[in-house]
């Protein structure tokens, strides 16, 4: 048997520091599809898995690899699949099953350029949205976005963590330029990743209520086939788990699964932010753009300028508390994405009239030039002076 | 008598344009320029609507001059039926490797095979998914190694090489399922009938048709050319049989 945490100092691309942070978490179950530029992270999970004792399994499409992710999930592993933005589009149909059904599990989408087949061999950051809103109907689903191959690794461990606390399905938004770039990585000791698992039936099979909430609006989580009757569906179901096709059950089901993640987002959102004590305006960003803007914020400091940097590292959900409360005592914000204005938009509905919001948008294909980006930061704060 | 009236004169190719991407001694390339020629011979090029595929022949369309249409992975045979029924007079050939037609597409080659719709198919079976690097594919052999199968594919866990011309001859509809090969010139030459005898079949409206060509992929077989023909010759043939499965 292989070694689970491959702890020491390594030199990893962000998918391959994917797949260790998976391991690391506790992840034994693999199921995906080939698509560029996720590939690396199929390719290392069908040499790791087998080595700790997981499954691997290559799929016939993205549709059976998420389905597959459901089924893992009530086998009572913790599941993963990877892919990229038109596997992610496949796979909407199960993403919205594993919400109804509440099946933990992490899905790792390397966002490439958009819509449709795209540019698969380059950068894109156009499936915010998707990963919010991909699937009918109203649910919810936590993002996290990491910004380098370390991320990758301590945020593969969050997602998993985040999916077995909430028992939601994590979208990973990783990007191609963080996937391709390889830096050094450190994983820590076994003893110090901090895991957390489903929480488990408390009291005896003819007691148990599968889909009744706790305090925290999260119902405990049995294993299919280990005594506790379990009845599993997409359709609207009643705590027993089985079907009730009525207003009233689907007006309970429904916003407590909304509600387990908006009312307790306080306990998941998370972000970062630099030099916005006295920043008159704040760059908002996530993923590989988080480095554009790092430098353009040294640039801006070391020309007078008060820049801020809040980057997000939950996308979904949307760090809002803390925003509104910046946008109070800022004059603007200025998105930076690759793409045309995704979370601009989230930005636009948040800050409404309270201070400025600009977008610096790119379509895709290539991160953002460091020189543009400060050129029209440094004219939008010129601008707000006058 | 100057030399040059000793070199016999050949047309320019109408349809096929040359220059591709693919990978030296990759059989696409052969296979595209093949289908050219069939199509200059009938005198249909300004018919034929072509559909490619996700994967290595997504830019076909670069070298062969047709009207196309670039599908999603796996669902060019959905567009071909729509274009055939709404523009009966076109000629529609979809191309498609082994991963878009027999792992994400599976469904639509039989269900456009089982309605019989009337376009035709060239289906490319390298045993490998080439563009994204090498993962086993549907088709891949057992033993045969991959970026995904890296100690071989066995059975136990990834189930047998799948044979699309067998499980479509198992469907009433189709008029025509030949299996080919591209690894010597008598190969070569009977694809090229094939193609032909495929493309005459939806001319002459009798229906279904589906070539299925054994390719290589040198680069991610990690052999050259000449191993990776000789592979196909000995190793592929014999789990995908050559010949013709339907005709009628």
């Amino acid at each position: 048997m292989g070694k689970d945490v491959l702890t020491g100092v390594h030199f990893l691309s962000g998918n391959h520091a994917c797949v260790e942070g998976a391991i690391a978490a506790g992840c034994r179950f693999y199921a995906g599809y080939p698509i560029t530029p996720s590939n690396e992270i199929a390719e290392r999970m069908s040499v790791r898995l087998p080595q700790v004792g997981g499954i691997y399994i290559q799929m016939e499409d993205e549709l059976a690899s998420m389905a597959a992710l459901v089924g893992a999930s009530w086998g009572g592993a913790k599941p993963m699949t990877a892919t990229s933005g038109p596997g992610l589009s496949l796979m909407q149909e199960n993403i919205g099953l594993a919400a109804m059904t509440e099946s933990p599990c992490v899905v790792v989408d390397v966002q490439r350029g958009s819509p449709s087949t795209g540019l698969p061999t380059l950068v894109g950051q156009a499936d915010v949205m998707q990963a919010r809103w991909g699937s009918h109907g109203d649910y919810e689903i936590i993002a996290l976005a990491p910004s380098s191959p370390q991320e990758c690794f301590d945020f593969m461990i969050k997602a998993f963590n985040l999916a077995e606390i909430w028992r939601v399905p994590v979208i990973f938004l990783s990007d191609e330029s963080v996937a391709h770039l390889s830096e050094r990585v450190v994983i820590p000791p076994k003893e110090e990743i901090k895991l957390v698992t489903r929480k488990r039936p408390s009291v005896p099979p003819e007691k148990f209520l599968p889909f009744k909430p706790g305090s925290d609006l999260v119902p405990e989580m049995p294993i299919a086939g280990e005594g506790y009757r379990v009845h599993v569906t997409g359709l609207t179901h009643n705590e027993k788990g089985y079907p009730d096709l009525s207003a009233k059950v689907h007006n309970k089901l429904v916003p407590r699964l909304v509600n387990k993640i908006r009312k307790n987002a306080d306990k998941i959102v998370e972000y970062e932010e630099l030099f916005t004590e006295d920043a008159e305006v704040i760059l908002v960003t996530f993923g590989i753009s988080t480095r554009i803007c790092r430098d353009v914020i040294k640039r801006a400091r070391a020309e007078g300028l008060k820049v801020g940097l809040f980057r997000l590292i939950t996308i979904w959900p949307f760090p809002e508390k803390r925003i509104m409360a910046l946008a109070q005592k800022i004059k603007a914000f200025v998105t930076v994405e690759i793409n045309l204005g995704q979370v601009a938009i989230e930005m636009e509905r948040i800050v409404k009239e309270r201070c400025k919001t600009f977008l610096i948008p790119n379509a895709g294909g290539a991160v953002h030039d460091p020189d543009e980006v400060f050129a029209e930061v440094k004219q939008i704060v010129s601008g707000l002076v006058e | 008598m100057r030399v040059s009236a000793l070199i016999p004169k050949y047309p320019e190719p109408e349809t096929y344009m040359g220059h591709t991407h693919y990978c030296p001694g990759c059989g696409h390339a052969t296979l595209h320029k093949l289908l050219g020629e069939v199509v200059d011979e009938l005198g249909i090029r300004k018919r034929v609507i072509m559909i490619e595929p996700v994967g290595c022949s997504v830019l076909a369309l670069k070298y062969l001059k047709f009207d196309g249409i670039q599908g999603p992975h796996g669902r060019a045979p959905a567009i071909a039926t729509a274009v055939k029924r709404l523009r009966p007079e076109s000629i529609v050939i979809t191309y498609q490797g082994d991963g878009d037609l027999a792992a994400i597409g599976t469904n639509e080659i039989i269900h456009a095979a089982n309605r019989g719709e009337l376009f035709t198919v060239v289906f490319v079976n390298n045993a490998v998914y080439g563009m994204t690097g090498g993962q086993m594919a549907p088709t891949t052999l057992l033993g045969q190694k991959s970026t995904t199968t890296p100690t071989g594919r066995f059975a136990e866990f990834c189930g047998y090489p799948l044979r699309v011309c067998e499980l479509l001859n198992t469907l009433d509809a189709p008029v025509y399922l030949e299996r080919v090969s591209l690894f010597d010139v008598e190969h070569i030459l009977k694809t090229r009938a094939a193609l032909k005898k495929a493309l005459l079949n939806q001319i002459e409206g009798r229906g279904f048709s589906l070539v299925e060509v054994l390719s290589n992929c040198p680069t991610n077989w990690k052999m050259t050319p000449e191993e990776s023909w000789e592979f196909v010759k000995n190793e592929m043939t014999k789990v995908f049989p050559l010949g013709v499965f339907r005709d009628k």
